[in-house]
């Protein structure tokens, strides 16, 4: 390979990048380019490569095909220790913290040969404060991770490559879980950082956010690099046509009239519920209280670990609460208190739940799609009869969802593991959505999803919220909630705000909520 | 009963308890590596018979020491190549080196049955051992009761204290975020094996050098098992598996003395008491589902592939 790219201010440059995985061509023939103190965007939709592309630059994976020059000087990234080396660092999205360590060993263990010890020291505590508070990411350094909400884990895995000073810093969809605040205060941070020469790899779904922060974008879909563009001068319609290579369809919904007035009775009413923080790694909920009623979506929002996780357990069965009534699901012939019921108990009477981690938690990894669709549905789909598993009937109902929802994968006999994030998705949110639930809660819906997938799910509930059923969104991704809500509600440490008409909001307003604010006009509640 | 008597039994409950700290101690790192070796018994069984061979041979038992640590690191190998190089089932491959491990040991050490040796020297502390009661209970012990009681602070030391100690149980706790920083995992539960099988091979050194100076076939009659469970009884924490280890050991000596003492509980029930208090602590560390997370290494057990 030549090196006439191998001119100034050129950090890193990849060319001809391919990588094949048995009966897939993640990576075809890719070029990128990134220059000191670039900002440089990476688009594409799941499954477009731009993980797999990611993990090449960063030594977990090896290309098969291609040259990588780093500061004109062709290298070999063999694994992630000689990208560090390299001073490459990087937020991911998923698997790299350890659970059962606290969080500043977490820290400490990820900055092994940068210059530190590796030792949880005072020292380190120090550094970690400055960073943490210079860039409002605050830690609780003692707390084993896994008793930390996703967001929080970001958290740590922010702090954690600022804290390696790197030259370049791979970030994988970092704000998918801050308050605009945050993001706002994120941005300054990198915005700083690429003004002191570090270059910033940032992967988004969020086309907003990629033309107020990036001067560079490259264009991933289905594994080749389609364009490179000036995010600035493009428009996010033009942004997101080249990435999905069609018009994309703008989701349309109006809810500037809906929320001031019910759209139908209440389906499901939570009272009062109080749950104390049992192992005091939690947190506390306190005197919760709202309705969902038929034919609306009401979104709730926060920051991560403020007690949506509590909440949401609460009301898919994990947790059982006292007294009974402190959830109600209205029937025709009445209430029915359901509280002490279990998940399955409360999937029978109409209530479905989506979890937040569909790997583990909304699916079996190991088991087939067909398996998992009967996990939840048997009942309700009578996919069994007198403890026989119907496996047709089984195979059918997956294939129902694969199809309606445009899951790509296989068949319905790939495992769950085997689907992209955003076909998981796809396929755990169908698998409720088509048990026609009376009542659908759903946490983080579009979480790490990309573009086109995330349209599908809102379109999905929009639509089952039309058909008169009550939805429940928990979500992180406050443009979602503005989009799809008809009222919103925010969550902090534990206890609700008002609720407000979702048109009557905007990203600010429910910033303040989320922190536990309120809003002068109180005249907008309902 | 009196103190004397009483005295004694403290001395054979050390005796008890010290290979099957080296045991558990060894596989306790092992499993924090995520790297869970069920060949114990059978690495015990190397050492015991090589240890016991060396001192035939030369007349020396730290030379039979060194040799069953060599065995132990010698099947540990065998057992890293399988699991970490070829990703065979940990579970399948421990199991079959212990039975290999007692197959073979009975093979080898058919021509030492009935030799006889003295043993390990017993090495009195100076000063300290002329203390009452202490000092013939703790400062007139061999170099192998010695060493139990330094190795397991120095392994407390190096999990909670030391870098590669937190290197080490990060990946037990998740390889593919510690390969994802740069850590060679398979380096790591490699050294974690050998040690483990080093330790195993000591403790089984222990039994043929110093508890019975001579060579039994399949003379560890189950103590590799109970360090397995040991590990598990002390919810993977070095301080735990040493209380454990001399409450086994109690228990098996108290079996022993049961009988002398007039105490009428049958000896098979007695056996079964380590097990039996194994699976009680299970079902009450299992209640609190935060202790387990916090201390079990998550990815226990499982193969690695790098780069999938």
């Amino acid at each position: 390979m030549s090196q006439q790219v191998s001119d100034s201010g050129v950090l890193l440059n990849l060319q001809g990048i391919s990588k094949s995985f048995p009966g897939c061509l993640a990576n075809d023939n890719i070029d990128l380019q990134i220059r000191e103190g670039q900002i440089h965007a990476l688009l594409g939709q799941n499954g477009a490569g731009k993980s797999t592309l990611v993990k090449i630059i960063y030594g977990i994976l090896q290309a098969d095909a291609g040259t990588l020059h780093w500061r004109g000087e062709e290298v070999r990234i063999d694994n992630p220790g000689v990208a560090r080396a390299r001073g490459i660092a990087m937020v991911f999205q998923h698997f790299s913290l350890f659970e059962s360590l606290s969080v500043i060993e977490n820290i400490a263990i990820g900055l092994r040969g940068s210059g530190s010890s590796g030792k949880p020291t005072a020292q380190l505590r120090n550094r970690i404060h400055d960073v943490s508070s210079r860039y409002g990411l605050p830690l609780e350094l003692d707390r084993p991770v896994y008793t930390l909400s996703v967001g929080e884990k970001q958290r740590i895995e922010i702090v954690r490559c600022l804290l390696q000073s790197p030259k370049l810093l791979v970030m994988d969809e970092p704000t998918s879980v801050l308050t605009p605040q945050e993001v706002a205060t994120l941005f300054e941070t990198l915005r700083k950082l690429a003004a002191e020469g570090t270059a910033i790899l940032y992967i988004s779904h969020k086309l907003d956010e990629i033309r107020a922060l990036c001067s560079r974008a490259t264009i991933l879909r289905n594994g080749r690099k389609v364009a490179v563009a000036d995010p600035a001068t493009e428009s996010s319609e033009s942004l997101a046509a080249m990435m999905i290579g069609e018009t994309a369809t703008v989701l349309s919904h109006d809810n500037s009239n809906s929320g001031s007035t019910d759209k139908g009775r209440p389906r499901l009413s939570v009272n009062n519920l109080s749950l104390s923080d049992g192992d005091s790694q939690g947190v506390a909920l306190q005197d919760v209280s709202f309705d969902v009623h038929a034919g609306e979506i009401l979104g709730i929002a926060g920051v991560a670990g403020n007690g949506q996780d509590e909440l949401m357990l609460a009301l898919s069965g994990e947790t059982r609460i006292t007294p009974a009534a402190a959830i109600t699901l209205h029937h025709e012939s009445g209430l029915q208190a359901i509280a002490q019921s279990s998940p399955q108990e409360r999937r029978t009477m109409g209530l479905c739940v989506v979890p937040e981690e569909r790997l583990g938690h909304a699916a079996v990894p190991d088991m087939p799609l067909y398996e998992n669709a009967l996990l939840t549905a048997f009942k309700r789909m009578s996919l069994s009869r007198a403890g026989w598993i119907s496996k047709a009937a089984s195979h059918e109902f997956a294939r129902q969802i694969i199809e309606k929802y445009q899951v790509v994968c296989r068949d319905s006999d790939a495992t769950a593991a085997s689907l992209s994030g955003g076909n998981l998705q796809k396929f755990v949110v169908g698998r409720e959505i088509e048990q026609h639930p009376d009542v659908l809660v759903i946490a983080q819906p579009t979480w790490g999803v990309d573009a086109g997938a995330a349209t599908t799910i809102r379109r999905a509930l929009l639509t089952l919220a039309q058909a008169g059923a009550a939805v429940l969104v928990i979500s992180q991704d406050l443009d979602e909630l503005l989009q799809i809500s008809d009222r919103v509600v925010a969550i902090c440490g534990g206890r609700m705000s008002a609720t407000y008409p979702a048109a009557s909001l905007d990203a600010s307003t429910i910033g303040i909520l989320m922190g536990g604010g309120e809003l002068p006009s109180s005249g907008l509640t309902t | 009963m009196n103190a004397e008597m009483l005295l004694l039994t403290a001395l054979t409950i050390i005796t008890a308890a010290t290979p099957l700290v080296y045991a558990a101690i060894g596989e306790l790192v092992v499993e924090k590596s995520g790297v869970l070796n069920l060949g114990v018994e059978g690495m015990m069984l190397g050492g015991a018979v090589s240890s016991f061979a060396l001192l035939h041979l030369t007349g020396n038992a730290y030379f039979g020491i060194l040799g069953g640590a060599f065995a132990g690191i010698f099947l540990a190998g065998i057992f890293a190549v399988l699991t970490l190089g070829l990703q065979a089932s940990q579970v399948a491959t421990g199991l079959a080196l212990t039975i290999f491990g007692t197959g073979l040991t009975a093979l080898l050490g058919k021509s030492l049955v009935g030799v006889g040796h003295s043993g390990l020297q017993k090495l009195p502390i100076p000063f300290l051992s002329d203390l009452p009661v202490l000092g013939r209970l703790l400062f007139q012990q061999d170099v192998l009761v010695y060493g139990s009681f330094l190795i397991v602070p120095l392994v407390a030391w190096f999990l909670y204290r030391t870098s590669a100690g937190l290197t080490l149980r990060s990946v037990g706790d998740s390889h593919d975020a510690a390969h994802a920083l740069g850590i060679n995992v398979l380096r790591w539960r490699l050294l974690a094996t050998l040690f483990g099988g080093a330790c195993a091979g000591v403790a089984g050194a222990y039994l043929s050098l110093a508890y019975t100076p001579m060579w039994v076939e399949n003379m560890t009659a189950g103590r590799g098992w109970i360090a397995l469970a040991l590990v598990v009884f002390a919810t993977w924490r070095p301080g735990r598996m040493m209380f454990g280890a001399y409450l086994f050991g109690a228990i098996s000596i108290l079996q022993l003395h049961g009988q002398a003492w007039g105490i009428r509980v049958p000896s098979q029930l007695m056996s079964m008491l380590p097990y039996l208090a194994t699976i009680m602590v299970l079902v009450v560390i299992s209640r609190d589902r935060g202790k387990i997370r916090k201390h079990a290494p998550q990815s226990i057990g499982k193969s690695f592939y790098p780069t999938t």
